[in-house]
């Protein structure tokens, strides 16, 4: 089992009048091979969840395990466990720093202190990974880069410390729907060859009941549900109650099914596609 | 974590001292300093002390938080109050050895020295704990306006003020998510010696500054957008007004530096009080 999480509670500012309640009793675990997506508004508590996994919160209340690193100990091994799980933060591509694209990818690695030739060897993978062609950017400075090209190499940045958990925040966040789908398969591509496992926070419904093995909703600093897409999508009422958003593919079976079409559920537009065949071919017979 | 700073140190709690117009706030600030440095008695500063523990109360500060901001001068404080001590030449020798003489003059006297210097943090730190820093550029604007008879560009220097506080919280939030996304691959930002230490900012140093050029690139376009340019009579949307309540402020305020005025020049506390002694 990677991650353990119990009773985990996390409050900002403590004591002072800017006192936030980010985490409240938040307790669940994550298997190798899953493809957990986060969702959940602003302020729900998302983040500074995804963030005490590779420990960039300091662990305050609460057990967390990751592997075998526990994180309740005195001095956790902070840097193992950095390489262990990987965090590509919402716009990654404004981190980038360094004088070529080969060396900025190279940084994690670096800190990993790994030799030369392993160095070079997890750069050109890890750029090649992400659908760039290394010999034609390896040289180049990151800034000259496009908006996309730029992402592609942060997040090769982070797959170069090879992390056998991946967690990404809101990795298509304002990007084209041809983006958000080159990504979202790059994002598949790395969960099939390096990182097992994806934990990732969106908001775009879509793509989560297209790929995530288990949803987590966050609401008021709460774990409110942890199930499989189709079941909290087959409960629309309850995530429109909280004001979140369902997949097309669920608000057209809605529709049909208000204007009495006797249609199951279907939560993305292939499956939606065979039901809505299916109950016309059963019309036709 | 730069999280847990807040900038300024504004500490909401609207209250009376809260709602008073910036304006009467710095013009009570600026003259309590100069009060301050008027008095040279203990009464006067024991004076001074209640009178900016009643404004605490006033304004539902704890007064914990008033006493944190003395922290940063209490180096100083230290300093001036030992040299003091140790350097006076005066009356009253109570111990010596060597080229250290003590004498009590200078015990008064840097005593004397460290109260002023503690007084002189904690009154201003209630004008910033009560008052947001925009209402404090509004304020040092409006203040500044009559110079503009020599064409002073007050209100450019205001806008440009303000710009500047409101970039602060925002480049300090970017710091902070740059720190964590270098520390999420492996930077390491507190060990070694201070060159490798400096060396490791290099990660966050170059986006913070690329973010802060392409953030005030999109504040001048959305600007530009909006037709701003600093014309004179701009309307706006907060207008400072001078209340009722900011001039029975201004009654309570004037009676504070009388008391002080009369102790100095007529009464004389602290003379009273050592008759009463011998």
């Amino acid at each position: 089992m990677p991650i353990v999480v119990k009773n985990l509670s996390f409050t900002y500012m403590e004591k002072s009048p800017y006192e936030k309640k980010a985490l409240d009793d938040v307790s669940i675990q994550i298997d190798e091979g899953e493809f957990l997506a986060v969702i959940g508004h602003t302020g729900s508590g998302k983040s500074t969840f995804i963030q005490h996994l590779n420990g960039l919160i300091k662990l305050k209340n609460g057990n967390i395990k990751v592997f075998d690193i526990d994180l309740n100990a005195k001095k956790p091994d902070l840097r193992r466990l950095r390489c262990e799980v990987g965090m590509v933060f919402q716009y990654p591509e404004y981190q980038l720093f360094d004088e070529t694209v080969a060396k900025d990818v190279g940084f994690g690695p670096r800190n990993m202190k790994l030799s030369t030739e392993e160095v070079d060897r997890r750069v050109r993978k890890a750029i090649e990974l992400v659908g760039l062609d290394y010999d034609e950017v390896a040289e180049r400075s990151p800034f000259e880069l496009s908006g996309g090209q730029k992402r592609r190499v942060a997040i090769a940045g982070v797959i170069a410390m090879e992390p056998k958990v991946l967690v990404l925040d809101e990795p298509i966040a304002g990007l084209d729907p041809r983006g958000k789908n080159e990504i979202m398969k790059l994002i598949i591509r790395l969960k099939n060859t390096i990182s097992p496992t994806i934990i990732m926070v969106s908001h775009d419904m879509d793509n989560v009941a297209r790929y995530a093995t288990r949803v987590a909703v966050f609401e008021n600093a709460k774990l409110l549900y942890s199930l499989p897409p189709d079941e909290l999508f087959a409960n629309s009422g309850e995530l429109s109650r909280i004001g979140l958003d369902v997949p097309v593919a669920v608000k057209l079976a809605n529709a049909l099914r208000a204007k009495g079409v006797d249609i199951k559920s279907a939560i993305t537009p292939e499956s939606l596609v065979e039901e809505i065949l299916r109950v016309k071919g059963g019309n036709n017979a | 974590m730069l999280r847990d700073v807040t900038f300024g140190q504004y500490y909401p709690t609207n209250s009376p001292i809260h709602r008073l117009d910036s304006r009467a706030k710095l013009i009570f600030a600026v003259l309590y300093i100069t009060v301050l440095f008027m008095t040279y008695s203990f009464a006067g500063y024991a004076a001074c002390a209640l009178f900016v523990v009643m404004l605490a109360v006033i304004s539902k500060i704890p007064i914990k938080t008033l006493l944190k901001s003395v922290k940063t001068v209490m180096f100083l404080v230290i300093f001036v109050s030992v040299i003091n001590i140790l350097f006076y030449n005066g009356n009253n020798l109570l111990w010596g050895w060597w080229k250290i003489q003590i004498y009590a003059d200078g015990l008064i006297f840097a005593s004397k020295m460290a109260l002023r210097l503690i007084l002189l943090v904690l009154g201003p730190a209630i004008l910033t704990f009560t008052t947001t820093p925009m209402e404090l550029t509004d304020g040092i604007e409006s203040l500044m306006s009559p110079l503009k008879v020599l064409k002073f560009p007050v209100h450019d220097v205001a806008i440009i003020m303000s710009i500047a506080l409101r970039m602060i919280p925002a480049l300090m939030e970017e710091t902070d998510k740059i720190v964590m996304a270098q520390k999420a691959r492996g930077a390491d930002f507190d060990s070694g010696n201070v060159f490798r230490r400096a060396k490791a900012l290099i990660p966050v140093l170059i986006p913070l500054f690329v973010g802060a050029f392409r953030r005030a690139d999109e504040l001048a376009l959305a600007l530009d957008a909006r037709c701003y340019n600093a014309t004179p009579n701009r309307t706006r949307y907060k207008i400072l007004r001078f209340k009722w309540a900011d001039f029975i402020a201004t009654l309570v305020f004037l009676a504070f530096a009388t008391v002080l005025l009369l102790d100095k020049y007529l009464i004389g506390m602290d003379n009273l009080i050592w008759g009463l002694f011998q």
